[in-house]
């Protein structure tokens, strides 16, 4: 299926930040079945992340502050052949940086490793300088974009925070700029607390919700953005079965992306794609686009 | 799991740069290899092998290391697991050989404990520095114990792997293995060129985030097992044309060679 400029092997497809360090583990994720991969965010200079605890199982989900490690794109440009090498399905780069002259090295420095795509980290709740600092502005995103796309000859994917009063008006800035498609959502920023200790749990002390807990939140943002927006939304968060995966569809999704849930099932992915052909055949369509957004005719 | 909240009951003093921390806090069904994230409040959480059901056994190398030797009884710190896969467990009537270097003791010990108990007999090649830093001689007293120091200050001068050159294999019908990854892969390659790696089981160490299998940092080449979640333990077999003797990486995720 053709999404967003992309040939997806199916609508599955593993998030950024989760087995996404190395060619291998990307490649071992397309074998289990995801129709895509996206790459752990990859920024200008080598990055050692946060100190641990830097993500921990909570009651309704998960919470973490990597703090964005990564080799830097020199460093990942080995790993992105490494998976192309042993894989078919497309690779999504995911970049980061502080400023659009950053996030254009970036994606400049890792285009001789060929990904597919790019998708831009416009939303890491937890990062000082990076991420949800430059994506909860509007004229910022717009400018990031549009420097991105000129400098590139693939889609370009721009990845929200939902950490904002209004996600569209952030949707609007990246699509006028350029962008194939909105990806939503990252991490809901949030905090957990030991309170025998007292200490908050996080290495970083606060951090970004992710699983179960922030499925209604993504499912919202994702219904508005694709009232919004022209161009495709992919939907992110809290999808752990396929009932999640089509209730994001509905939403206004053309394809999902699957993060936490690959902690209790590395074959998550072949489960969700197989349930949502299920789910297509059952009610009579053919197609993942034939119920895309489907709810917004229910009135 | 959130960290469970737990009290330091014991320390023991094994060796100058080694404790035993014993908690109230006991992990009844874990087996033995696996593993949990341990919070020192205020510096950093880190892996470490449950060397008993209610015990760690910790080398000062570092930060998290060197903070937890400041605390006392009384104390707490905050235990997620037991987490990752363990070493098989023998079967009764089968012969075991443990080959153990320097802290790598820890998660090989209690399986001793085990084989001790069943009255199986257990063959063992310790191996340290020097004498002081022989960890848990009286646990793995469950049949021949040969030791060697790389000082010869006690048993053989050399190596695990200079014992175990002269050691014919071929009656064992499971190895264990855990000590620093260069001297595991020495380990690997003689049991190799007797086709025995696939009989042995290793116990690996990588750079630790999640601890819980998502982050992927700990992400083997080429088939990207987790250490955290596929492991720490893996048959020799799994490991061969691997990174395993070859390099890890870094928390950036750059590769260190050994
Ligand atoms: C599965 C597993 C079981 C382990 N069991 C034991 C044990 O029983 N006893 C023991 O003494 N040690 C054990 N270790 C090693 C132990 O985790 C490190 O010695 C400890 O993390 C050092 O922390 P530090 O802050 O004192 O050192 P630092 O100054 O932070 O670093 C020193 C070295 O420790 C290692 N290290 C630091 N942080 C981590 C991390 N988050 N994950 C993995 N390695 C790290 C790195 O190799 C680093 O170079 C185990 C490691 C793993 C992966
Ligand atoms: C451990 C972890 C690391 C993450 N790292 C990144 C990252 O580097 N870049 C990014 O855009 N999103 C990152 N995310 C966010 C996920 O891609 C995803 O948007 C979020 O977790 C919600 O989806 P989920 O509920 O399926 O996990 C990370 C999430 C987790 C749990
Ligand atoms: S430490 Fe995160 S996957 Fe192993």
């Amino acid at each position: 299926m053709k999404v967003a400029g992309i040939e997806l092997k199916n609508p599955t497809i593993l998030a950024s930040g989760i087995m996404g360090t190395t060619g291998a583990a990307l490649a071992r994720m397309s074998r289990n079945g995801a129709g895509a991969v996206v790459t752990k965010s990859i920024g200008p200079v080598p990055k050692k992340g946060h100190n641990n605890p830097s993500m921990v199982e909570l009651e309704c989900g998960y919470i973490n502050a990597m703090g964005l490690p990564n080799p830097s794109y020199s460093g990942f440009c080995e790993e992105i052949g490494i998976a192309k090498g042993k894989m078919d399905a497309p690779l999504i780069a995911s970049i980061f940086g502080g400023n659009a002259a950053e996030f254009t090295e970036v994606a400049k420095g890792l285009l001789s490793s060929k990904p597919d795509c790019f998708e831009l980290n416009v939303s890491c709740p937890h990062a000082e300088g990076y991420g949800a600092s430059v994506g909860t502005d509007p004229d910022l995103v717009h400018e990031i974009t549009a420097s991105v796309v000129d400098a590139v000859d693939v889609p370009v994917w721009v990845k929200l925070t939902p950490n904002v009063t209004d996600i569209t008006s952030i949707g609007r800035a990246a699509e006028s700029a350029g962008a194939s498609a909105i990806v939503a959502i990252n991490t809901v920023r949030g905090m957990a607390i030991d309170i025998h200790s007292g200490y908050p749990i996080l290495g970083n002390r606060f951090g970004g919700l992710s699983g179960p807990a922030v499925k209604p939140v993504a499912v919202k943002c994702v219904y508005d953005l694709y009232e919004a927006l022209d161009v495709p939304v992919i939907g992110v968060g809290g999808i752990t079965c396929p009932e999640d995966a089509i209730e994001m569809i509905l939403a206004g999704a053309s394809a999902v992306e699957i993060g936490s849930a690959v902690h209790d099932d590395t074959q998550i992915f072949v489960k969700i794609s197989k349930g949502i052909d299920t789910y297509l055949q059952k009610y009579g369509y053919s197609y993942t686009e034939d119920i895309t957004g489907l709810s917004h005719e229910m009135i | 799991m959130r960290p469970i909240h737990s009290k330091i009951t014991e320390i023991v003093e094994e060796s100058p740069n080694v404790r035993t921390f014993f908690f109230d806090t006991q992990f009844d069904e874990a087996i033995p290899g696996q593993f949990v994230m341990v919070w020192v409040h205020g510096t950093d959480e880190v892996p470490m092998t449950l060397s008993g059901k209610n015990s760690i056994t910790v080398q000062k190398v570092g930060d998290a290391t060197s903070r937890m030797f400041e605390l006392g009884i009384g104390d707490h710190m905050g235990l997620r697991g037991p987490f990752g896969r363990g070493f098989t467990i023998p079967g009764n009537g089968e012969n075991v050989l443990f080959i153990a270097g320097g802290v790598g003791a820890a998660p090989i010990a209690p399986l001793a404990d085990i084989v001790k108990a069943r009255g199986i007999e257990g063959r063992t090649i310790l191996g340290s520095r020097c004498c002081d830093e022989l960890l848990f001689r009286e646990r793995f007293a469950c049949g021949r114990v040969d030791i060697t120091t790389d000082d010869g200050s006690e048993g053989r001068g050399g190596f695990v792997t200079d014992q175990l050159a002269e050691t014919d294999t071929s009656d064992y019908d499971r190895i264990y293995v855990c000590g620093p990854e260069i001297m595991m892969y020495k380990v690997f390659e003689i049991l190799k060129a007797r086709n025995a790696h696939v009989k042995a089981e290793f116990s690996l160490h990588r750079y630790f985030k999640c601890g819980i299998g998502v982050c992927g940092a700990c992400s083997m080449d080429p088939d990207g097992l987790c250490v955290c979640r596929d492991g720490p333990v893996f048959n020799g077999g799994e490991l061969e044309g691997s990174e395993f003797g070859h390099y890890e990486r870094d928390s950036s995720g750059r590769k260190c060679h050994f």
